[in-house]
């Protein structure tokens, strides 16, 4: 066996829960011996886009594959899609409703930031069908 | 952290094998085995919370005996701020260092007072350019524990200078030998009047120095019952209190964060709480936040396991206690910085969790072999099969501590399907 999977279900109809998964990966990461900067890295990547996905999604499915070089993090959901992916690629470019805002997030950050902790980052969407983020971390 | 050293331990007679503990211990320390409560010694940060749960006072927090000190020529008392909001109808932190003397010490040190300086100190420190942000206050030893542990990152993060503890034992040496300049420092015995269990091992383990100017801990329910009965005889007490409103603020839950002066600052209390707090500093989601407290108990060190007053009633008497006092009684003129008395002289350890395997591929493939377990199991998270949680008992399992017949839900539909 050369990777493990962990597969989590991302539930939209509850903001205070968004994070969690983030959270139960960051322990399982350490019980597997990775160093606490990777560690760090992954957490904050499946953070924001764990938020992202209950926000914009109405939740969606998170997995991550750990392998001994790398983690690969995928994040798929079938929210209402990225029509201009460049665009929300750009720092404080949001689309966050006023509510959301309110309680301190919608900063344009999340996507840019996935990226800034991440090796490599994908994002495939498709308007009206759904969005899935492919991220990896090296080792 | 080697056996023997922590302080909270486990009553054999006592322990009837019952779920409360396992289920509350926020490190995921204690397991049920043989029909008893074990505690997994690397996991465990001392915390005291299994001490509250226990409906059998089977879990006991190990500590000093006043009496097994009567060798030392100099016996100085270090009472923790918290011991003063123990006792009732009290006007003056002075009738309790009085009966301390009474009680058959040489001399008090108020921990408040070094903790004012550490105050000034802490101050100091965060006006300096290129530190970490949010400083993490390193006063709760339970906290600095769990961040060794469980937050590795963060340890950057910790303030490093010494605790009001080892401060006030470091001056109560210096101040003892000073004024009674025939003693030798082997005569003399600094004793801390604790609060909890964290103290006590932080004494055994200390956090940044090399070895701890505390000689050894006593209990503050130990010394309840002595100083009270001393209390009703005492008409004019001495003028020992060296203390302001700042000293006596650290005994409650976010005393040493106001007391910095900035409005940019959080102060937790209890594990479960500061552990949510921990993990959103690493997620790096607070933002603007300049200093950040934590206590392992709820209320602060009033809420400490070997207190004897409810937390809340003990704040509240501090709070009566401090009336007319100055702001602080221990400002320092000068602002020359940091001085190294204070500061750690030792790196912290690194005592990251317990991981499956030195060899990341065999701790990859037992994570895998752990999930598969975990998928077969019935997610109810009971602790019957004396594991916290299902995902605990399917990694004991794949560590060889446990087998799946452990598991009470299991071992019925394997029955019942037999049948």
């Amino acid at each position: 066996m050369d990777k493990v999977n962990f597969h989590f279900e991302i539930d939209g109809d509850n903001f205070t829960s968004a994070g969690e998964a983030s959270v139960r990966i960051k322990k399982l990461l350490r019980e597997m011996g990775f160093n606490p900067e990777v560690i760090r890295r992954v957490s904050v990547a499946m953070y924001e886009g764990e938020i992202n996905m209950v926000i914009h999604a109405n939740g969606g499915t998170a997995d991550v594959d750990v392998y001994v070089d790398r983690i690969e993090i995928t994040l798929a959901d079938c929210g209402p899609g990225i029509s201009n992916i460049e665009l929300a690629m750009q720092e404080g470019y949001s689309t966050a409703p006023d509510n959301i805002r309110s309680l301190g997030f919608g900063a344009g950050m999340g996507l840019p930031n996935m990226k800034r902790y991440t090796d490599d980052m994908r994002i495939e969407s498709e308007v009206g069908k759904g969005t899935t983020v492919y991220m990896t971390v090296n080792v | 952290m080697s056996i023997n050293k922590h302080s909270v331990t486990l009553d054999l007679e006592r322990c009837k094998g019952c779920t409360n503990c396992i289920k509350r211990c926020p490190t995921e320390a204690i397991r049920v085995r043989d029909g008893h409560a074990i505690i997994l010694e690397d996991r465990c940060i001392d915390c005291g919370e299994c001490i509250r749960v226990c409906p059998y006072q089977a879990k006991k927090a190990t500590y000093d005996k006043f009496e097994s000190f009567a060798d030392y020529k100099y016996k100085i008392a270090l009472p923790a701020p918290a011991l003063y909001g123990q006792f009732e109808d009290l006007d003056d932190v002075d009738y309790v260092l009085t009966a301390l003397i009474e009680c058959g010490f040489d001399a008090v040190f108020e921990v408040s007072k070094a903790a004012e300086i550490i105050t000034e100190y802490t101050r100091r420190y965060m006006k300096m350019n290129n530190i970490p942000k949010p400083v993490i206050s390193s006063a709760c030893p339970a906290m600095v524990r769990l961040i060794t542990l469980r937050f590795p990152y963060l340890k950057e993060n910790l303030m490093p200078i010494m605790p009001p503890i080892e401060y006030a034992a470091r001056l109560a040496r210096q101040q003892a030998l000073e004024t009674h300049p025939q003693l030798n420092d082997d005569d003399i015995c600094v004793l801390f009047i604790s609060p909890c269990p964290a103290k006590v091992s932080y004494v055994r383990n200390p956090i940044g120095v090399e070895k701890s100017a505390v000689t050894g801990v006593v209990s503050v329910n130990d010394f309840y019952f002595k100083i009270r009965s001393k209390l009703k005889d005492i008409k004019n007490p001495m003028p020992l209190s060296q203390t302001g409103i700042i000293g006596l603020n650290w005994a409650g839950s976010g005393g040493e964060a106001t007391s910095l002066l900035s409005e940019k600052y959080l102060a937790a209390d209890g594990v479960e709480n500061c552990i949510k707090v921990l993990d959103e500093i690493e997620n790096g989601t607070l933002h603007n936040l300049e200093f950040v407290e934590l206590n392992a108990c709820i209320g602060g060190c009033v809420g400490g396991t070997l207190n004897v007053e409810n937390p809340f009633i003990a704040k509240a008497r501090i709070r009566s206690l401090r009336k007319y006092l100055p702001i602080s009684r221990n400002r320092m003129r000068d602002d020359s910085g940091l001085c190294d008395e204070v500061l750690w002289t030792k790196p912290i350890e690194n005592e990251s969790y317990e991981s499956l395997s030195e060899d990341r591929l065999t701790a990859i493939a037992k994570m895998s072999q752990i999930e598969q377990i975990y998928k077969e199991l019935p997610h109810l998270d009971c602790g019957s099969c004396g594991a916290p949680n299902c995902h605990a008992l399917a990694e004991d399992i794949i560590k060889g501590d446990a087998k799946i017949t452990d598991c009470l839900i299991t071992l019925r539909d394997r029955r019942d399907k037999q049948k």
